[in-house]
């Protein structure tokens, strides 16, 4: 019943996530928060590492676990340092929500393919004759993952990259692009 | 912002290795994970670490807001327009093919521009955000915190 051996990294990273998960939702301090938001980012980033999703992990230590942080602690600094206690009593729908959302999801799990397992859509679909095709159509481009993003799904980058502008214009429209108030604009 | 003699000197070391570890993401992603979005991502970094060291006064004078707001755009301009380029040629929506006569060669050519589009728009992005939030805030003292 051993297994494979690196999936017992995989329950802690996932126990150490729960850990800061917790401990985020019953801290008030909210500069510990922030900070703790940034090391379950990077406890993401290990496990997607582990999971052999290196792109999603690098994005998600560079992303999540770096700039994230950054503009929550600026942000932070626009309101105040502390948040109030919620009661008990409020917290009752929140619960409700996870629970049955938990529940959908452990409905759903003995329907997933087994991880790793080689006839998933993901490993059987248009994933594998993209690794087929790489090598004939874009010759010495050794990172599939790139060819996949540049060429054959081109089309879905632009989609991401204008979700991107569209967040920038958004926070400029809102806040101004420079961060001055106009008043003290000269 | 007169203290901290440790972090600026560690700053001004580090900037120029984050800004050539990001644009080593960004052009080795034809052999190892990565690519423009990370790799916009880490070059905002370098600008957000000079803001937080030297002032968000002295970041503002190495990129002025107006360079974000212009970049921010012109990224993304890049991608649609190698698009229009191919359906100006007659092919499909950014079928990159047309660009040069030898499709592998075509292909190299579009994904090159494509991502340097994706850079441009990523780390003007980035940068547009860290000046909204933090251009807003009273420069803060130690004992703030």
């Amino acid at each position: 019943m051993m297994g494979d051996l690196t999936q017992y990294f995989d329950y802690v990273l996932m126990a150490m996530l729960l850990a800061v998960g917790v401990a985020v939702i019953r801290l008030r301090n909210l500069f510990a928060i922030v900070m703790l938001t940034g090391v379950y980012s990077l406890l993401s980033a290990a496990w997607f590492t582990s999971l052999d999703a290196l792109d999603v992990g690098f994005t998600e230590a560079a992303v999540g676990a770096g700039i994230s942080t950054v503009l929550l602690l600026a942000a932070m600094l626009l309101t105040s340092r502390e948040c109030d206690k919620v009661s008990v009593s409020r917290h009752w729908a929140a619960l409700a929500v996870c629970v049955a959302a938990g529940a959908v999801l452990l409905y759903a799990l003995p329907d997933m393919p087994v991880y790793g397992s080689p006839d998933t859509p993901v490993n059987a679909g248009v994933g594998m004759e993209y690794m087929d095709r790489t090598a004939d159509d874009l010759k010495k481009i050794p990172n599939v993952v790139t060819a996949v993003l540049g060429s054959y799904r081109g089309f879905d980058t632009m989609g991401e990259v204008f979700v991107v502008f569209a967040a920038g214009v958004g926070v400029a429209l809102l806040m101004g692009l420079s961060g001055r108030r106009r008043e003290e604009d000269e | 912002m007169s203290a901290h003699l440790i972090l600026r000197v560690v700053a001004k070391l580090l900037i120029p290795l984050i800004l050539i570890f990001g644009f080593y993401v960004h052009f080795h992603a034809k052999y190892a994970p990565g690519g423009a979005f990370q790799a916009g991502v880490i070059l905002a970094s370098a600008l957000i670490l000079y803001a937080l060291i030297f002032g968000m006064d002295a970041a503002r004078k190495a990129v002025p807001p107006w360079a974000a707001r212009v970049v921010l755009a012109l990224g993304a301009f890049i991608f649609a327009a190698v698009g229009f380029v191919s359906l100006f040629f007659g092919e499909n929506f950014l079928d990159y093919n047309v660009l040069l006569p030898t499709d592998y060669r075509a292909q190299y050519l579009g994904i090159i521009l494509v991502e340097i589009g994706v850079l441009m728009t990523v780390t003007a992005v980035i940068i547009a955000i860290f000046y909204a939030f933090a251009g807003r805030s009273p420069e803060i003292t130690d004992e703030d915190w």
